[in-house]
Formats: C-alpha cells, sequence, structure tokens
C-alpha cells in the first residue's frame, strides 16, 4: 500500500507567550515541533504499513527547516519524505496551501491512502485536508477515530461525531483527516533515529510540482489577512482572601445571581 | 508575485517590526530591519507597526473581477435526524445583521429528507428565503452529495458569503465547496462585520493558540465563506410572524450520488448535562490530583446543576474521559460561570473558555495564568475550598 | 555540563530521557503500589531498540558500550528506579554471555535480548551466599551431554519475567571458589521453578523471586566458557554492571534532586520561598556537588571499561561504592527539603528515598566494595 502522510511544522504553542509588557508574541526560545495532530497520522500510517505492507512517503510545505520535521517522522517510521518549499509560496492560504500539497501529491505519483491531522495548532483552521482531498477529488472521511478495516479497495472507518461516530465505508484511493482518538504515537526508535539522520529527503520547487503561478502563495489565496492583533486581553478580578469557611461564604454570596 | 521590501532610506532600526512579526521573520543588522523570506508569511503586520512607512507589501495587482451579480448572505443550515442544530439559529442571528447592513436578503440553506415542515422555522429566525434541497440521499450528510448540491446552489444563485457553523459537518463541507466553487474560507471566526463600502465580509479568528487576533478578507473572489463555533454568536430570536420565501430545488439523480457510504449512526451514551450547551461548568485540572480530586468537582457541579468540565492534563491522566476537555483540542463553552479547580489556566485551555461570563478560579499557586483572567480568585488548596463551597451552596439552593 | 558524549551516546540519552519523562514518570507511583511488572514500558523500551544499546550490531545491538547502558539506566532511574531495573537488570543477565560466551552463544541469545524480546537475570546469591559468594551450594552435575543443575538462588532481580537466566553453579565442591561454572538456563526448562514475589523496601516494582533448580537439565553447551571460571566470570561481569547500579543510584539521587528543588522553589514559609534560606540553600549545595561528582566518576569508570582496560576492578568498585552513598545521602536529604509532605506517601521523594538503600547493598555491598578497592590499592603498591 502507497501510503502519504502530509505534516506541518508549527511553532510550539504551549511555549508561546504575550510579552505583558509590549503585548506581542514572545517568539524567541519557542521551538518548532511536528503539529500534534500530524502525530496521530503518522502513526497511524506507519501501522497501516504493519498491516498492509507498502510504504510511507511524509510530505510537508513550509520553509527549509521543516527538513527537521520530516527526519522526526522518519525516525517514527517513514520510509521516504518529501520537502515542497518555495518563496513562492509565502502568503499561501489553505485554498494555496492545498492546491500546492495536491500538486505535489501527483508527483509523488500513485497512493492508497492519504492521511491529515484534523488540524495544525498554528492556523487552527481544519481546512487543509479536505482541500487536498477536494483538489484530488477523491472521497474523504474527516476526523477517523478508528480504521476498522481496510483493503486495496475500500476502507471502513469510524467518524468522530459530536453524539459519538458514524461508521463509513469508503473506497480507495481516499484521504482520512484524523484525531487523538485513533491512537498512541510511538516514541522514535534509536535505529529510526539513525536512518533520519542520514536520509535524503526530496527537494522541490514550485517548478518541480508544475504548479500554476496563479495559484500559489499570496497571489493564490484568495482570503487574505488585513489587521493582525493581540486581543484585548481579559482581565484578572479580584482575588478573594481568608479563611476558607470565609472564601466560600463570600464566593457564594458573590455568584448568586448567577447560580440561582 | 507579491513581494515585500523594506525602505532603507526610511527604516530608522526601531526593531518595532521585529516585535510586531507572529513569525520571527524579521531581524537587524546593522541597525536596518532584515526579513527572512524563508519565514515571511506576507502577513503585513509589520507594515502595520512601522512608524515609519519604511515596509511596503507589493501585491499583483490582479484585475480586480466584477463581482457585482454576488448578492445576498447564505446560512447552512446543520440538520441532524430532522432537526436543525442551534449553531443554525446562532448564524441566522448574526447573518441578519450582516444582511442588513448590506442590504441583502439572508437566505437558509437546507439539505434534508422530509424537512418541509423545518423550512418554515427559518422564517422565524429571520431568514428571508430557505433554498431547501430534499433527497433521501441527504438524510444524514454524507461529503459527496451534500458538496455537489452546495456548489450547484452556489453557482447558480451567486450568493456573496455564506456563513456555516464549524462542526464536524460544517467544516468537512465547506472545506470541500470552497475549493471546487474557488472561494475564500476563513474558519473559527469570533467576529464578523461588515465594510458596506466595499462589500467585504469582514472576518476576525485566532491564531497562534489564540494568542493573536487576525481580521481576514476575501477581495477577489465571492462568495466569502466562513465557519463559526458554537456558541460564539447568540442565537436568532423567533418571530412567529415572519415568513420565508421557500424555494425547492431538485437535481438530477446523479448529482446525490456518494463514493462513501453511512453504515451506522452510534450515540455514545453521554454524561446528564452536556458541556457544550451547559450554563454552568465546574471544571478540574492537574490540581486534582486524581480521580477524588474530580469527585469533589462532580459533586458541586451537581449541586449547582452544571455540567463536569475537565483541562486536558486530567483527561490525559485517565481521569475523566474525552468528551469533557475543554481547550483547543476539546470545547469551546461559553458558560454564565465557569468554576475552574486545580488548572492552571495555560493558553490551550484558556482558549476553550475565556468567554464564559463569570470565571472562578481555585489553585495553590499564586503566579498560576488562570488568574488572569479570573473574575474572582482563590489561592488554596481545592480539597478544602471545593467541600466547603459545595455546603454553602447547598444551603443557598436548599439540596 | 558537558559529558563529551558521542552524537549516537547525546541521542540515546535523549531518548531514555524522553521515555522516562513522558511514559515512566506518570505510572512510576502506580507500579510501586501495585508492585506489578511494568511490561508496558518494557515493550516500549524494546521498540525503541534502548536494549541493544551495549550489544555488538552483528547481534542486532547498536554496537555501544558500558556507558551507553550506564546513560539509559541512569535516565530511567530518575523517573523510577524499579522499573529501570527491568532494563538494568537484563544487562547484569546479559553480560556473562557478552564477555564469555561462545560465538554460537551469541549468536542463540543476543539478538533476542539486544530487540528486546527476551529479558535476561543473573543468579548467583543464595540463602548462605551473599556477600559470601564462594560459598554457593547450588551444584551442576554433569551427566553424559547435560549438566544437572540443582540449588535455590535467592532474591534474583527479574527472575519469573526474564527468558535468559546466566547462573553460577559448583560442578567441583572440593575446589571451592576455583569449582564453580556459568550456566545459561532459558525459563520453561523443566524443574526450573519461581519463588513467589518478595516484598520489598524499595524498588518495588522490580520483580525479585528466588529461582528454584531441582534436577534441572540442560545442554551441556548451555555451560559458558570451561568449567571452572564462574567466579572469574562472575567478578567480570560485576566490574561492567557495577557502572550501571552507581548509574542508577545517580539517576535516582538526581531524580530527587530535581524534585526537592522545584519544591523548594515553590514552598512559602515566613513570608519567602524556602530556596532563600541559606540552610537550604546550602543543602541543595552539597546534594548537587554530590550527584554531578557520581557522575563524573561513573562516566569515567564506564569509558575506562569501554577502552578495554584490562583491571577495572578497582575503579567499579569505587563508581558503585561512592555513587550509592551519595544517593541514599541525597534522596534523605531531598525528604528532609520536602518536611512533612516528604514523608507522606502521596508526595514523590519518599519512594527515591526506599529505592536509593538497595544501590548500597547488591551487586556487592558498600563493605565488599571497600574490600575490593583497598585490596586493589595494596597490590598496585607492591607492584610500584
Amino acid at each position: 500500500m502507497n501510503i502519504i502522510v502530509c505534516i506541518k511544522q508549527v511553532p510550539n504553542t504551549t511555549d508561546v507567550r504575550i510579552d505583558p509588557v509590549t503585548n506581542t508574541l514572545i517568539r524567541e526560545g519557542v521551538e518548532s515541533v511536528i503539529n500534534p495532530f500530524d502525530a496521530y497520522a503518522i502513526e497511524e500510517a506507519v501501522r497501516l504499513k504493519e498491516r498492509c505492507g507498502g510504504k510511507v512517503t511524509v510530505l510537508t510545505m513550509g520553509p527549509p527547516q521543516a527538513e527537521n520535521a520530516l527526519r522526526e517522522a522518519i525516525s517514527l517510521g517513514c520510509d521516504e519524505a518529501v520537502l515542497v518549499s518555495d518563496r513562492k509560496f509565502a502568503g499561501s492560504d489553505t485554498w494555496a496551501t492545498s492546491y500546492t500539497l495536491a500538486a505535489a501529491i501527483r508527483k509523488i505519483g500513485d497512493f492508497d491512502v492519504i492521511l491529515c491531522g484534523k488540524q495544525a495548532s498554528d492556523g487552527d483552521t481544519a481546512q487543509v485536508g479536505p482541500g487536498i482531498s477536494a483538489h484530488l477529488d477523491i472521497p474523504q472521511v474527516t476526523y477517523v477515530k478508528k480504521i476498522e478495516e481496510i483493503s486495496a479497495e475500500k476502507a471502513k472507518v469510524e467518524r468522530m461525531t459530536e453524539e459519538g461516530y458514524d461508521v463509513v465505508e469508503t473506497p480507495l484511493p481516499c484521504l482520512f483527516t484524523v484525531v487523538k482518538e485513533l491512537n498512541t504515537p510511538r516514541m522514535p526508535s534509536l535505529k529510526g533515529m539513525m536512518r533520519a539522520k542520514s536520509a535524503k529527503p526530496l527537494k522541490w520547487t514550485a517548478e518541480d510540482i508544475e504548479a500554476d503561478p496563479a495559484a500559489l502563495g499570496l497571489d493564490g489565496s484568495p482570503t487574505r489577512v488585513i489587521k493582525i492583533f493581540t486581543p484585548e486581553a481579559r482581565k484578572g478580578g479580584e482575588m478573594l482572601k481568608g479563611d476558607t469557611a470565609d472564601i466560600a461564604a463570600e464566593l457564594a454570596e458573590l455568584l448568586k445571581d448567577v447560580v440561582i | 508575485m507579491a513581494s515585500i521590501t523594506i525602505l532603507l532610506d526610511k527604516c530608522t532600526g526601531c526593531t518595532l517590526c521585529v516585535k510586531a512579526c507572529p513569525f520571527g521573520a524579521i531581524h537587524m543588522a546593522n541597525k536596518k530591519a532584515v526579513i527572512d523570506m524563508a519565514k515571511c508569511t506576507l502577513c503585513g503586520a509589520c507594515v502595520a507597526a512601522c512608524k515609519f512607512t519604511a515596509i511596503e507589501i507589493k501585491k499583483d495587482a490582479s484585475p480586480k473581477k466584477d463581482l457585482s451579480a454576488y448578492k445576498d448572505v447564505w446560512v447552512f443550515c446543520e440538520q441532524k435526524k430532522g432537526v436543525v442544530q442551534s449553531i443554525s439559529f446562532e448564524l441566522l442571528g448574526e447573518g441578519r445583521k450582516l444582511a442588513d447592513k448590506l442590504g441583502v436578503h439572508l437566505c437558509a440553506v437546507l439539505l434534508g429528507s422530509g424537512m418541509e415542515a423545518v423550512a418554515a422555522e427559518l422564517g422565524e429566525r429571520g431568514a428571508d428565503k430557505v433554498y431547501l434541497v430534499d433527497h433521501p440521499a441527504l438524510k444524514s450528510y454524507q461529503d459527496d452529495p451534500y458538496t455537489e448540491v452546495l456548489v450547484r446552489l452556489a453557482e447558480e444563485y451567486k450568493p456573496e458569503a455564506i456563513l456555516c457553523g464549524a462542526t464536524t459537518i460544517g467544516r468537512s463541507l465547506v472545506s470541500r465547496v470552497a475549493i471546487k466553487i474557488d472561494a475564500g474560507l476563513t474558519a473559527d471566526c469570533t467576529e464578523l462585520d461588515i465594510d458596506a463600502k466595499e462589500r467585504l465580509l469582514l472576518q476576525t479568528r485566532p491564531a497562534f493558540g489564540g494568542n493573536i487576533m487576525a481580521t481576514i478578507i476575501t477581495p477577489n473572489h465571492r462568495p466569502q465563506m466562513a465557519t463559526v463555533r458554537h456558541k460564539v454568536m447568540k442565537e436568532a430570536a423567533i418571530d412567529k410572524t415572519r415568513k420565508a420565501e421557500v424555494i425547492k430545488k431538485s437535481y438530477p439523480e446523479e448529482v446525490f450520488s456518494s463514493r462513501t457510504r453511512l453504515l451506522d449512526i452510534v450515540e455514545e451514551i453521554g454524561e446528564t448535562v452536556n458541556l457544550s450547551e451547559a450554563d454552568i461548568i465546574v471544571s478540574g485540572g492537574r490540581g486534582l490530583g486524581g480521580k477524588e480530586g474530580l469527585a469533589l468537582v462532580s459533586e458541586l457541579a451537581k449541586v449547582l446543576g452544571g455540567a463536569v468540565g475537565a483541562s486536558r492534563s486530567a483527561v490525559d491522566a485517565d481521569w475523566i474521559p474525552y468528551s469533557h476537555q475543554v481547550g483547543q483540542t476539546g470545547k469551546t463553552v461559553c458558560p454564565k460561570l465557569y468554576i475552574a479547580c486545580g488548572i492552571s489556566g495555560q493558553i490551550q485551555h484558556l482558549i476553550g473558555m475565556q468567554s464564559s461570563k463569570v470565571i472562578v478560579a481555585i489553585n495553590k499557586d499564586p503566579d498560576a495564568p488562570i488568574f488572569k483572567v479570573a473574575t474572582y480568585g482563590i489561592v488554596g488548596d481545592v480539597f478544602e475550598i471545593l467541600p466547603a463551597l459545595t455546603r454553602e451552596f447547598r444551603r443557598m439552593l436548599n439540596k | 555540563m558537558d559529558y563529551l558524549l558521542t552524537e549516537q551516546q547525546v541521542m540515546i540519552r535523549d531518548l531514555a530521557r524522553k521515555i522516562a519523562e513522558e511514559k515512566i514518570r506518570p505510572v512510576a507511583a502506580h507500579y510501586d503500589e501495585t508492585e506489578e511488572f511494568a511490561w508496558p514500558i518494557m515493550k516500549i523500551l524494546a521498540d525503541s531498540d534502548l536494549f541493544g544499546v551495549y550489544l555488538p550490531e552483528q547481534y542486532g545491538g547498536l554496537g555501544g558500550g558500558i556507558l551507553d547502558m550506564c546513560l539509559v539506566t541512569e535516565e530511567l532511574s530518575k523517573a523510577c528506579g524499579g522499573i529501570a531495573l527491568g532494563y538494568a537488570g537484563t544487562g547484569l543477565g546479559t553480560l556473562p554471555i557478552l564477555l564469555h560466551g561462545s560465538d554460537e552463544q551469541k549468536k542463540k541469545y543476543l539478538p533476542d535480548i539486544a530487540a528486546g524480546k527476551k529479558l535476561a537475570a543473573f543468579c548467583i546469591t543464595e540463602a548462605e551466599a551473599g556477600s559470601d559468594a564462594g560459598s554457593i551450594k547450588t551444584t551442576a552435575r554433569k551427566e553424559g551431554d547435560k549438566y544437572i543443575l540443582n540449588g535455590t538462588k535467592q532474591w534474583i532481580t527479574n527472575a519469573g519475567e526474564a527468558e535468559i537466566y546466566t547462573v553460577i553453579a559448583s560442578t567441583d565442591k572440593s575446589k571451592g571458589v576455583r569449582g564453580a561454572s556459568a550456566f545459561i538456563v532459558e525459563k520453561g526448562t523443566k524443574g526450573m521453578e519461581f519463588g513467589k514475589k518478595e516484598k520489598k523496601l524499595g524498588i518495588r516494582a522490580s520483580a525479585t523471586r528466588e529461582v528454584i533448580f531441582t534436577d534441572c537439565e540442560i545442554p551441556a553447551a548451555n555451560l559458558i566458557s570451561r568449567e571452572g571460571m564462574g567466579f572469574i566470570i562472575a567478578m567480570k561481569t560485576f566490574d561492567c554492571s557495577r557502572p550501571g547500579v552507581a548509574a542508577q543510584a545517580v539517576g535516582i539521587a538526581q531524580g530527587s534532586l530535581d524534585h526537592a528543588l522545584e519544591y523548594a522553589r515553590t514552598r512559602v514559609q515566613f513570608g519567602q520561598s524556602i530556596s532563600g534560606f541559606q540552610a537550604i540553600q546550602h543543602m541543595l549545595a552539597d546534594m548537587g556537588t554530590q550527584v554531578e561528582a557520581a557522575r563524573a566518576l561513573v562516566y569515567a569508570t564506564a569509558r575506562m571499561v569501554d577502552s578495554g582496560a584490562k583491571s577495572v576492578a578497582k575503579e567499579s568498585a569505587m563508581a558503585k561504592l561512592f555513587a550509592s552513598d551519595v544517593a541514599m545521602k541525597v534522596t534523605t536529604d531531598a525528604v528532609q527539603i520536602f518536611g512533612g509532605y516528604g514523608y507522606m506517601r502521596d508526595y514523590p521523594v519518599e519512594k527515591y528515598m526506599r529505592d536509593a538503600k538497595i544501590t548500597q547493598i547488591y551487586e556487592g555491598t558498600s563493605q565488599i566494595q571497600r574490600n575490593v578497592i583497598a585490596a586493589n590499592m595494596i597490590k598496585e603498591s607492591i607492584k610500584k
């Protein structure tokens, strides 16, 4: 089975903070990591390979340093890696990003399953996965929490919903976006880490993937950011002091209107 | 190709742009700003920050399309088992304001099977028109038929904006539709507004885990599409006198075909109070130490008639199921009262609850970030405070 | 401090640290309480290729040495010294085969150990033979192409969980210490049974049991090296494994120190953080210095072993002696810094103190270590 995993390198949002003095983002010391949801996609891709045989190609669109994310994915069991990087991609919104990734996937060639994390922790849009399947015109199932059965022709999966889950059958090739409930990502292995060190990811530019320049980057993006600002910080209120019994009584009184 | 340049003669090396850049793409060299094109996303934050207009973004002047044929604000109304979901009413409420600012109609889009009676309801919520597509294949959501139908409707009737709930269905659906009709789509908007002069939908949403807000427009493509999360906007009030024009559309059979098959819908026995709908939530985090600590949280929630929430730490430690998780990777809630117990208040959690009306925080660490957003803060031991509070409220509410 | 580790060693250490932090730390208290064997953790270590760091590449290992094994043991012990013993104890049980086994024996047993498919255990101690290891009474009688083992080994780490056991038994009582031999026995061999799991003060997640041989028949090919080599094999094994115990001690000490530091920062008494009081600061300073010194000695010793030095007995004993004493002192001080909370089982430090004690006892008590050190020092000074 040919499995493709799309990943994104993102800043570790647990580290990102607002500088209280300047009210701007503190970027120093914030390391770049593989988008948390993509870790589940990588794990599932490797499991599918172990289950059905085949190979896993990990793909990312990003700046040159995104190569580190690819190497980490290799240490977790991916076989091949592709970095699609070009200044022409700067300013891409989800439309242009999914177009670019779809073009790269076409160049990679035949595939049976594409796996994506549900959403990226910096953009949080959850649009790129479905965007890729729309560009490639393949069926998709989003929020996959379990792959019950899978063969060369079709798969039976559970799609997470607000109330529980749907059981959906889909023909292959198809695209899945995955949620945390799907699996527990493994630790990297030393042999994997050594393979990652000596790996040579493929590096493709816009020309290599034969992309239409008008569909790339800022120019290919229907949406445009016109303003970035730090949100009105919700201010802290009152700190209640005293011994336990007094505090409890005071708080109950303060919340009377809300609670009754 | 779009480009960004530092006008060196204007740059004074003040470093305001360095601080403003959310991507760390600017640094100083010889007291002049230098932009790392590998990191720059052309978001323009630096342009806005520069007091000396020393940064210029040039966009390829693409010919401005004639978008005058696009009119009306649409709301995709999600239904499950024949019941319109409340997110749709929230979108109709917001959509009405937007349509009024633009001076156009507010139209509801309803797909399903046997939904005629329900269509009328949507008029009572403010819709001027309802586009109804009724077919057995649309009974439950499937990507292919829903996408195809919405695409055809949009291409025929040319709405200038489509709003949709940021639900599992909504997000899957409109992401595909946006690609197919070449539209711009912004996810999880927390604020929508209209620039009436340019007839633009101003879409504001959080990024970087909510650390910054971005306002986004779709200048040159129509429709302008946006998804909004549950409980962010206010529900449209019911006006029993209002009636909408129901337009029934039918399509050839192949439009309703689906490559995927829905085999089963499984509902998992949920907890007694639905977290997303709750007015009062008592939430537990790592500071509770374990299931026994969470029992104290449940106790207070029961007395208050509220739901039990949890931070990611508590869920990851297996003290409580994921369905209770509040935060970036859990649910967003907007109750009247949110009591955070033993929760430090990491940004990922705050994102899920900071729009609660009243926040009470109990934590033994006086430096916990949660106190910065709490209306009332208590530095103390949850194991003492919670039982005391439970006693007080039990007395007050005569339980 | 830069320990001048190779890139591979840094990779190994960082991976072990990651597993310790993310997988072992959250469950350490649970396993200490239930005394179950942490098989899920063993599986993670196996999948990460950590069991083979010190084994040759031709047998599926990574070709590193004792220092690599120490790095892993130290990191795992920071989270739990008991769980770490599933790993370190396997190292101990494997060393006789690695150091003295024939090519066939290495080919047969090492790959499964390197892959983490099988754990190992070393059996020498008996009820009447602790420090006096020469007094072992377990016998191995040769009969044709077999050896028949009889006797009971006591307090064996990993007994019952491991698949591969390296056993020291007497083949010639008349020769005393020189009559002992080393054998490989596989779990499931008829005549091999395990006693109940011992209830211990510390390292409760480690499985400690008796191993009972009753007319247990093993193939003659399972003899390691030659008859009579048993004691030498045991001593050479300890020379290589003592740095590992020392590493476990360093890990336990460091783990407790980390907890104590964090507590000292956040605990407020008399209106200030207790980390501002000189009494606490001096304790922390001493603890920190001692742990660094212990670590330096352990790494230097491990490097010496890996360099192929002929005689490492004195240094190994020094490392184990010093590190275990440091662990006991540092963990006790850590409890002291925690004050009343340190005494409570709900807080993590008391476990470190309980775990530290064994490092002064097993694989040669601190008293035996001193004997070894002094004997070697005197021998060396004579040579001069």
